[in-house]
């Protein structure tokens, strides 16, 4: 309390006489961050009510700042140079909490950022720039710059900070300037290190870049920091810029190589809240080649963006579906991603002007993976695979080949063929569904049988099965009322007394 | 009736067998009913309508019409004595006080007026005249009149003995005997008792020197039953045919057996096609107007029939089934014994007593016999620790003689597992079983719901015995036993406990999927109540209960729960043997069971080996639970011998040297092999059988180390691989089934089963019930307008009649009072033309 009290008396001090400014060092010094974090707390607190004051005062010096020492020699009057002296310590405080947003403490880092944050507010109010003429700028780009700096860190997860700063970000023109901040640093950061990922700089972007939420309208940008009269002849109040900025962000980083699981987060956000915010969505097409070229996990989730300009901005992709063809590998079954991927398949496939062979392709490798997926999946796969035969009628000799031969040795459908066209899936048949009616889950034999008669008219909406799980799949049997529960009529003989008991051969009681 | 009365109502159709209510009707009877029963109602309350005044009828029951007129009478009249009891007469100031005349009471003399003034009759004296007696002693009875002379004076003694007193004595009489009885009963008891007690003392007294005597003394000291004994006692337990039914052979009885599992089967083959399971839904099942619902199902008759073989008794089976069986059957019959002398004497079930009332001499014996047995037994197994064996005896014997007969059904597991505390695999069976058999359902009402925790606990009871730290797994080996027993008794009750725990484990591995991201495989007790699905249900149905969410459960497991240790593979293995032996009958597919498998084998090899075939969660080709399985150490290799796993080491890793831990691993492997030949096995008919194992086969041929592997193991592995790669490869194309030709419409009417003439039959019955209701509403609502209309018209017309008799009545008097003043006038007028006259 004393300690605060004396802050106090020393706030006072100093702004009441300029005699007393000196005593400003006493202020600053807790800011080298060595105190413990309470009192570097009272002291920034007391710095941002002293700045705060002679921000308001305008006892500031305006315009390009001089050297200290060069000040001191020139000719200018005593005022002016009290004015840069002061705005010096401004600048070493503002110094000192730029190197506080990295402190330990987290009530340190917050505080830091609120008043650096309070700083640029009153600063944009009461500009320590030269206005010169009248669409001058007043924004403090420098200042903000600081703040971003110290949001990214590259040695550690900076996630806790950067929320508390999303606040910010719903002013229009913080963001903007934040947006450019933020592609200046990528730029030097990644620079220096010569293209090796650095994991925690690139999470902390992305968690600052990836929550923005870009307005949509030009009329709905009106909340600004900073109120300036001749709004709207600048290019900040104009959504094209905004977009632009945004844009170029969003390249500078995806330029750099990217780790695995960052990659997969991009892909997942980026079709939902980057592509429709950009002025040239097709920019974005060497990114999502590269991802989709990678295979596995990431592949699956660069089909989305694929999609998107596929669908809307008249991509030209070369042996699309040849590509998505050889995505089918045993793990589609079994990736956390299966929901998105297959509402795209099956859009992908939904066309009817695609040729018989390579839906029969399709399906023929499907059914085949369908033989390891678990009981989710193939609830879902079966419906798919029915819904593709009801929009290609031609594929139906896969399941109805009534002249055909009668023995075969081999299941003609070549499945290691890359190319669908030469993978013979129109000369085969379905045997896996059939195999799949033997499956043990009732409910997946039930809906392997539809395949043996002919099929309805109607497509099966698969939109709720996709994101089914096993436990909604248990929970639904387990609730199930029971009527009446047939038993085991063979007498117990014990744990491991049942006939031909494969346990007994293998596991021991002990 | 009059035929001018009668309205006939036409009929437009003839309609056989419609029976018609309303063809005649009598419109003159029922008005005038009607104008009646209006008069008696409506027409009193009209007239009565600005009266106050009501007149109650406070006589019990008087429209009352339950009671009957007899009744209604005696009550009234005990309602009558009722209201006078305790109230004096106020105006009768002395009531109590007996009047005297000479110290004699007044009431009396005037009793015995008349014999007063025959006593003064000194002629005849002491005999009376038979009309006398008859008027004063007869009672009026005409019959009694002649023998009252004869029996005079004893009647005159008998004579304040009135009925009510005759029946009192009665009653005293039949209290005193009863009395008597109880008191002689009550001292034979005391006297059993005693008896009790002085043999106890004896017995504990055989009891203790017994063991310590040695056996030849024992037998020395049992008297040898001479052979006159032994052929009474044989004739005496020889069981007796029965007239009614006749005596079956033993092809007959295993004929009967045969069919009855024949029957069991094709019920189960139905249920793993899943085909009518409609069909059989909607039939109720037959309940008997006997059936009491308790779940009592006689389902084998216990009585052992009599078959002859061969011109003998067929005995054999009994001899067979084991030693054990004698001592508890014994036991049983102590305990039915006790249970009837507990009915007959209606105690209170004695939970904790340790000296029931049992026959105790039997049970003496037959302890006896056990203890005998067990020490027989124990000798034979293990000859070279005689003392142990001595000093285990008698405290076995102790703990024994201390089980009691009944048992209440624990209330909580807490209880339930203190009365299975301490206590050797044997008597926790016994418990068990007393339990079960002292609180049948048949017995008391609450017991089912009892019986019915018992399961929850016993499953309970498991799950913690096979969590322990070294898991008594041979205890829950003998369990299952009563738990199959009670499940066959309470079906529900055990499935929705069973489910229960499948929930809860499911329950529990998604939350720690979300909290953590990846799930780790459960504990033993999860694998033992999965594989105690398999024996407590049918696993083969194509929808099951309790079987359906296990097999989701066990899938889960397979495909969700990470593999880090050697115990997860050995728990995922123990999974996939489940899973080969719930499908073993229905022969139904598990692609996870194929891939678990895949998966196991891929980590038995080296690193990086060119593949052909890719491995699925929670397998990864590439990551750390790489070469799990791998064993480079030559020696081991070539010292292993298979053996089987001990399930123990699931919970607990022994700190085992490597060797015994790669000894482990290609145990595991050996397993996996055996797994896969059964698969193969299994799924032989699979259509896409190559397909589904093509990459195990690839693996097995084109990767696996057979050269490095020990003998036996390469005989695993060849076992494995030729049960794989001897299947033809067959396909057929296939060919949907025939559409069912659409019928065309035809002309031909549409016949409807009529129940009821005009009703309407359309619509579900609850909509004909709802339109009947509709149509009931409309019907009353027209009726009651009408009534009302009525009533007004009615009502109307009363007041008209009222007004016109008003109207008259006032007519009438002006006219009188008209005539009168006429008259008057008249006479006026008469009066004055005289006197003009005059």
């Amino acid at each position: 309390m004393a300690r605060e009290a004396a802050l106090a008396a020393c706030l006072e001090a100093v702004l009441g006489s300029r005699s007393s400014a000196n005593r400003v060092f006493e202020l600053l010094e807790p800011l080298a961050g060595h105190e413990e974090p309470e009192d570097i707390v009272s002291a920034a607190r007391t710095c941002s009510r002293l700045f705060g004051a002679l921000l308001e005062r305008r006892e500031l010096f305006v315009g390009p700042l001089p050297d200290q020492d060069a000040s001191l020699a020139e000719s200018y009057s005593a005022e002016d140079k009290y004015r840069i002296w002061m705005r010096h310590r401004y600048r070493d405080c503002v110094g000192c909490l730029g190197e506080l947003m990295g402190h330990e403490a987290f009530q340190v880092k917050e505080l830091a950022l609120c008043t650096l944050m309070k700083f640029v507010e009153l600063e944009a109010q009461y500009p320590l720039i030269k206005i010169e003429w009248k669409g001058t700028l007043t924004f403090p780009c420098d200042l903000l710059k600081v703040v971003v700096d110290g949001l990214l860190p590259t040695d550690e997860d900076a996630s806790l900070l950067i929320s508390r700063f999303q606040e910010y970000l719903e002013y229009d023109d913080v963001r903007y300037f934040v947006m450019k901040a933020v592609t200046a640093s990528i730029g030097q950061v990644m620079q220096k290190t010569k293209e090796r990922p650095l994991p925690f700089y690139q999470q902390n972007v992305f968690s600052l870049i990836s929550p923005i939420n870009m307005p949509n309208k030009e009329s709905e940008m009106v909340k600004f920091m900073v109120k300036q009269d001749n709004r709207e002849e600048l290019k900040l109040s104009r959504l094209q810029a905004h977009k632009q900025v945004f844009e170029k962000m969003w390249l500078t980083f995806l330029k750099h190589k990217l780790p695995t699981g960052l990659y997969k987060k991009v892909l997942v956000i980026l079709h939902d809240s980057v592509l429709p915010y950009m002025n040239e969505p097709t920019l974005m097409m060497d990114f999502l080649t590269v991802a989709y070229g990678i295979g596995g996990a990431i592949s699956l989730l660069a089909l989305n963006g694929l999609f998107i300009l596929i669908h809307q901005h008249n991509l030209e992709y070369p042996d699309f579906y040849k590509k998505l063809y050889s995505l089918l590998d045993p793990s589609i079954y079994h990736v956390k991603y299966r929901a998105r991927f297959f509402h795209l398949t099956d859009l992908f496939l939904s066309s009817s002007h695609l040729p018989a062979y390579l839906v029969a392709a399709f399906i023929k490798r499907l059914s085949r993976l369908a033989l390891t997926a678990p009981p989710e999946a193939l609830l879902m796969i079966i419906p798919f695979i029915c819904n593709l035969f009801r929009r290609h009628p031609a594929c139906r000799v896969l399941v109805h080949r009534p002249g055909g031969p009668a023995d075969m040795s081999e299941d003609p459908y070549v499945m290691e063929e890359e190319d669908p066209s030469k993978s013979r899936a129109l000369e085969s048949s379905l045997w896996e569904i059939q195999s799949l009616q033997n499956h043990y889950h009732p409910d997946v034999a039930k809906a392997a049988a539809v395949l043996n008669q002919s099929l309805s008219e109607m497509e099966d909406d698969i939109s709720g099965l996709l994101e089914l799980s096993a436990y909604e799949l248990f929970d639904k049997e387990v609730k199930k009322k029971v009527v009446d529960v047939p038993l085991e009529f063979e007498q117990v003989r014990g744990l491991f007394g049942k006939k031909n008991d494969i346990f007994a051969e293998h596991f021991s009681l002990d | 009736s009059n035929p001018f009365e009668v309205k006939v109502n036409r009929q437009k159709f003839d309609i056989l067998g419609r029976k018609t209510k309303n063809d005649v009707g009598l419109p003159g009877v029922s008005r005038s009913k009607a104008i009646k029963k209006r008069n008696q109602t409506l027409l009193k309350e009209y007239k009565e309508r600005e009266k106050t005044n009501v007149f109650k009828d406070k006589r019990f029951g008087e429209y009352n019409t339950k009671i009957t007129p007899e009744e209604k009478m005696i009550r009234r009249f005990a309602l009558e004595r009722q209201q006078n009891y305790g109230k004096k007469n106020i105006y009768n100031l002395n009531e109590d006080e007996e009047l005297t005349h000479y110290g004699q009471s007044l009431a009396e003399i005037e009793k015995l007026n008349d014999i007063v003034d025959s006593d003064s009759d000194t002629e005849e004296r002491g005999t009376l005249s038979a009309e006398l007696t008859a008027a004063h002693f007869g009672g009026g009875g005409g019959l009694l009149r002649k023998k009252v002379s004869s029996e005079q004076q004893n009647e005159e003694e008998e004579k304040p003995k009135s009925r009510k007193e005759l029946i009192e004595e009665m009653i005293a009489k039949s209290k005193q005997e009863k009395q008597e009885r109880q008191t002689r009963r009550e001292s034979a008891l005391e006297l059993t008792e005693k008896l009790d007690k002085d043999w106890k003392e004896i017995q504990t007294l055989i009891a203790r020197k017994t063991p310590k005597s040695e056996k030849k003394d024992k037998e020395v000291e049992k008297p040898k039953p001479d052979e006159y004994d032994m052929i009474v006692r044989e004739l005496g337990f020889e069981m007796k045919a029965k007239p009614s039914e006749r005596l079956k052979t033993e092809e007959e009885l295993a004929k009967e057996e045969q069919a009855r599992l024949q029957k069991l089967e094709a019920d189960r083959l139905r249920r793993m096609r899943g085909i009518d399971e409609e069909a059989n839904k909607k039939r109720p099942s037959h309940m008997s107007a006997d059936d009491l619902a308790d779940g009592f199902i006689l389902d084998k008759d216990d009585r052992r029939l009599l078959s002859y073989k061969d011109g003998k008794i067929n005995i054999e089976n009994e001899e067979e089934e084991g030693e054990e069986k004698e001592e508890e059957g014994e036991e049983e019959d102590d305990e039915n014994e006790e249970e009837s002398q507990e009915e007959s004497a209606s105690e209170n079930e004695e939970v904790d007593a340790a000296d029931c009332h049992s026959d105790l001499e039997s049970d003496l014996e037959s302890e006896e016999e056990a203890a005998g047995n067990k020490e027989e037994k124990k000798h034979k197994e293990n000859e070279n620790e005689p003392q142990n064996v001595e000093k285990l005896d008698p405290k076995r014997e102790a703990a024994k003689s201390e089980l009691p007969y009944t048992f209440a059904v624990p209330e909580s597991y807490e209880t339930f597992k203190s009365l299975l505390a301490g206590r050797s695999i044997e008597q926790q069976l016994i418990v068990l079983e007393r339990i079960q058999k002292c609180n049948h359902p048949s017995l008391a009402v609450g017991n089912k719901a009892k019986l019915e925790k018992l399961f929850g606990f016993l499953l309970e009871y498991v799950g913690e015995l096979a969590t322990l730290d070294i898991p008594e797994l041979r205890t829950i080996d003998r369990l299952v036993l009563p738990l199959y027993n009670l499940c066959q008794m309470f079906p529900e009750a055990a499935s929705d406990s069973i489910r229960f725990i499948l929930r809860d484990a499911a329950h529990d591995r998604e939350e720690v999927i979300e909290v953590k991201g990846r799930a780790t495989f459960p504990g033993l007790d999860t694998l033992i109540y999965l594989k105690i699905v398999s024996l407590l249900f049918p696993t083969s149905d194509f929808w099951h209960p309790v079987v359906t969410p296990a097999f989701m459960y066990m899938s889960q497991l397979l495909t969700k729960c990470r593999i880090t240790t050697l115990q997860d593979v050995i728990k995922g293995l123990f999974i996939c043997c489940l899973f080969l032996e719930y499908v073993s009958l229905s022969r139904r597919f598990v692609p996870e069971l194929i891939n678990f498998l895949l998966g196991v084998l891929h980590i038995s090899l080296p690193k990086n080996q060119a593949q052909g075939y890719t491995v699925v969660h929670p397998f990864t080709p590439v990551g750390k639970n790489l070469e799990l399985l791998l064993v480079c150490d030559k020696e081991d290799l070539k010292s292993w011998e298979k053996q089987n796993v001990p399930l123990s080491t699931v919970t607990r890793l022994k700190e085992t040297s490597r060797t015994e831990t790669n000894h482990t691993r290609l145990s595991c492997l050996a397993l996996c092999f055996d797994l896969i030949k059964r698969c193969a096995a299994l799924y032989e008919s699979l259509p896409s059988f190559h397909e589904i194992m093509h990459p195990v086969k690839i693996l097995l041929t084109r990767h696996v180390p057979v050269n490095e592997y020990p003998e036996k193991m390469q005989e695993w592995y060849h076992s494995a691989l030729k049960e794989l790669e001897n299947k033809v490869k067959h396909y057929t194309p296939l060919i949907c089934e025939k559409k069912k030709p659409v019928p065309l419409k035809q002309y031909t009417p549409k016949i409807v089963k009529v129940l009821e003439f005009g009703r309407k039959q359309a619509g579900s019955k609850k909509e004909q019930e709802r339109k009947q209701l509709i149509q009931r509403h409309k019907r009353e609502l027209k009726g009651a307008i009408r009534e009302i209309r009525k009533d007004n018209q009615y009502l109307a017309r009363m007041q008209l009649s009222e007004i016109m008799e008003r109207d008259s009545a006032r007519k009438r008097k002006v006219k009188e009072l008209l005539g009168s003043l006429a008259t008057q006038e008249g006479e006026w007028k008469a009066m004055k033309r005289k006197k003009w006259k005059n």
